[in-house]
């Protein structure tokens, strides 16, 4: 238990000592890279939450996300930037004098997206399978709809313009480190075994005691909270946000990332992600003309998305189980238990 | 010239935020003419879902495949557009036996949450391959002059194709009634809703009927997508999402595996966002939230829908 605390901290020194390098000598590509990578890593540990440890079709995280980059983004911008960006119609009274530093905009762009996910946890969660797919997909389509229309909150689809970068490489992997840290002891507590057991079989757990409908809901705002953040982070990054950025492709893309991981790992989610975020930079490369042999082949728009969905189907089609499966990185797995096993053979 | 003038500017639709009983009636017009092509999408959701108990998310991407198929039958091979049309229709049906085929019979005995999530990528994948075949630019419908027009009638304007809409819908609904309670094959496919595992240990082709249902509701998709895009005649890769998602909304209103819960819940909600419209016209920017809005307190008070009836807790 002990060993295992230095290591974990030993990582997060790395991570640190890597971060503190790559702010250093990265070039403004990779940086912007290294910043979507975290993001996505927050967003798909979160998503495998409810989707691969508690096994709900839960279709709805751009919901969350858009709340989480509003509720931010008003809340980080300055009266005048404001005034520049409502030009139709005013912001509200209290938003449009309220600054707050970019930490507590984020917490409230998360708590935001919690307390959303309480309330619509309640009609969300009575239902199972296909219904709570369609229900969180509407909800999502609720939450554009309402981002197009609400003119005074949001400035309906011209979007918000002008956000200060805040998201530095320190937040983005801070917060994915956190997310990653506080999944993992969820999982691995009672109640994450709770949730395991729920995806096993309802009825069963249900007769075991379990308070299914808690359970479920524990996981739903916990992962409501995350997306809010993350959808915060996501705002300050590319700084300009409209109800058109966070569709149901921004869903879609976290489902391939946990479905490729493996469903239920927390360990794939995170390893998909970063193999999502640098092969979806890879495969523009399709979508750009090139010359071979002498030839000039024209760039195809939108090949790389039809590759992405292929894959996904081919992946669910023929290798279920992903990446990882339901397997978790663990220092044992790693071999450097080397010590602990050899203390077991003495005794 | 100045008679063309006040022509030109005569509004072909009547529109007047205060309700009288002509526009009423032109509005009661419109709505059933949209709730029928709701209820005509809605049938292929339920009878996909009475059997398999699978949201087919690629069903509404089948609208788009007819429509872009009967866009290039008219206008890039010049085929008169019965054929065109009628080509489309069986392109569509073929397409949807396909995806049977392909992404969901392979994982019959998997979890429903592959099942779900292969559905979701084969919507995807559909909707993608439109966009590099055809473009991200919409592209006009070729409406059949024969079907477009607006017909006066003592004070009303109703356009042709809302009264050919539910024509054709309550033909085409009575054909399949037709087949679904009056054929060998119809008896197999409510049995096979009722019980797979035993329909199949006596004796009768599970796949070919599963097949047969995809092809029939498929073909209605096909027809739904044609007459989608002659109402609003433009044609996009992202065109059948949304009346996909409200089809199967009216499906969950009526009762989902219900045929006919899934007419009567497209009727409802066509005639409801019209009406909603028309009552108040400023909120017409919330339109597309009002089915999912309809939905969450269907799901609330009546998971079952309104002539479903009730199941245990385990199929919700």
């Amino acid at each position: 238990m002990k060993r295992n605390f230095w290591l974990n901290l030993g990582a997060v020194a790395l991570l640190a000592l890597f971060i503190w390098a790559a702010g250093r000598w990265a070039d403004e590509y990779q940086v912007r890279l290294l910043n979507n990578l975290a993001v996505f890593i927050t967003l798909a540990v979160a998503y495998n939450l409810i989707n691969g440890v508690c096994g709900q079709l839960h279709l709805g995280p751009n919901a969350f996300i858009t709340l989480g980059a509003y509720t931010a983004a008003l809340l980080t911008l300055t009266p005048a930037e404001k005034a520049l960006n409502f030009l139709v119609t005013p912001l509200y009274w209290p938003l449009s004098h309220l600054t707050l530093p970019f930490p507590a905009a984020l917490l409230a762009g998360g708590l935001a997206a919690a307390a959303c996910g309480f309330l619509t946890g309640f009609p969300v969660l009575r239902v199972r399978g296909d219904y709570l797919a369609i229900v969180t997909l509407g909800f999502g389509e609720v939450v554009r709809v309402l981002a197009n229309n609400l003119q005074g909150l949001t400035n309906g689809p011209l979007g918000l313009k002008g956000l200060s970068p805040y998201t530095t490489l320190w937040w983005s992997w801070g917060v994915a480190a956190a997310t990653v840290a506080v999944v993992v002891c969820l999982v691995n507590s009672s109640y994450g075994r709770a949730m395991q057991a729920i995806r096993e079989d309802e009825t069963a757990a249900r007769a075991m005691g379990v308070n299914t409908f808690r359970h479920l809901l524990l996981a739903y705002i916990l992962s409501a909270f995350f997306f809010g953040v993350g959808g915060g982070l996501l705002a300050h990054l590319i700084t300009t946000i409209s109800p058109s950025l966070f569709t149901f492709f921004l869903t879609f893309n976290l489902l391939i990332i946990i479905v490729v991981g493996g469903l239920g790992s927390t360990t794939g989610a995170v390893l998909a992600a970063a193999f999502f975020t640098l092969a979806g930079e890879g495969l523009r490369f399709v979508e750009e003309p090139h010359l071979l042999l002498g030839l000039t082949l024209p760039g195809v728009p939108g090949l790389r998305m039809v590759i992405l969905s292929a894959a996904l189907l081919l992946v669910i089609l023929f290798f279920r189980r992903g990446l990882l499966g339901r397997r978790e990185f663990s220092w044992e797995a790693l071999g450097l238990s080397f010590f602990a096993r050899q203390k077991r053979y003495e005794t | 010239m100045n008679d063309r003038l006040s022509l030109a500017n005569t509004p072909i639709f009547l529109y007047n935020p205060a309700v009288d009983a002509v526009t009423l009636l032109q509005q009661l017009i419109n709505g059933v003419s949209l709730g029928s092509l709701y209820a005509l999408i809605a049938i292929g959701y339920t009878m996909v879902y009475g059997i398999l108990r699978l949201i087919n998310f690629a069903h509404g991407d089948l609208l788009m495949v007819a429509a872009y198929a009967a866009v290039m039958g008219v206008g890039l091979f010049a085929w008169p557009w019965p054929v065109a049309f009628g080509l489309a229709i069986g392109l569509t049906g073929l397409l949807g036996v396909l995806l049977e085929r392909g992404a969901y019979r392979p994982l019959r005995r998997a979890p429903r949450l592959s099942l779900l999530i292969s559905a979701i990528a084969a919507s995807f994948l559909l909707e993608n391959l439109a966009l590099v075949l055809a473009g991200g630019r919409p592209q006009p419908f070729p409406v059949p002059p024969a079907l477009a027009g607006v017909l006066p009638w003592g004070g009303l304007f109703i356009p042709r194709l809302s009264l050919i809409i539910p024509a054709i819908t309550a033909a085409l609904l009575g054909l399949l009634f037709l087949i679904v309670y009056r054929t060998r094959a119809g008896r197999a496919m409510r049995a096979i809703a009722k019980d797979l595992e035993t329909v199949s240990l006596l004796g009768i082709d599970v796949n070919r009927i599963i097949a047969l249902t995809f092809l029939l509701g498929s073909l209605l998709a096909g027809a739904g997508g044609l007459l989608w895009a002659m109402k609003y005649p433009q044609v996009n890769p992202f065109m059948g999402i949304l009346p996909g998602l409200k089809a199967f909304i009216a499906a969950v209103l009526g009762g989902i595996g219900n045929l006919a819960g899934a007419v009567l819940g497209g009727l409802i909600l066509g005639l409801l966002e019209v009406l909603i419209v028309a009552l108040a016209p400023s909120w017409a920017g919330y339109r597309d939230a009002l089915a999912f809005a309809l939905l969450i307190v269907i799901l609330l008070l009546r998971p079952t829908g309104i002539l479903g009836e009730m199941v245990g807790e385990e199929k919700l």
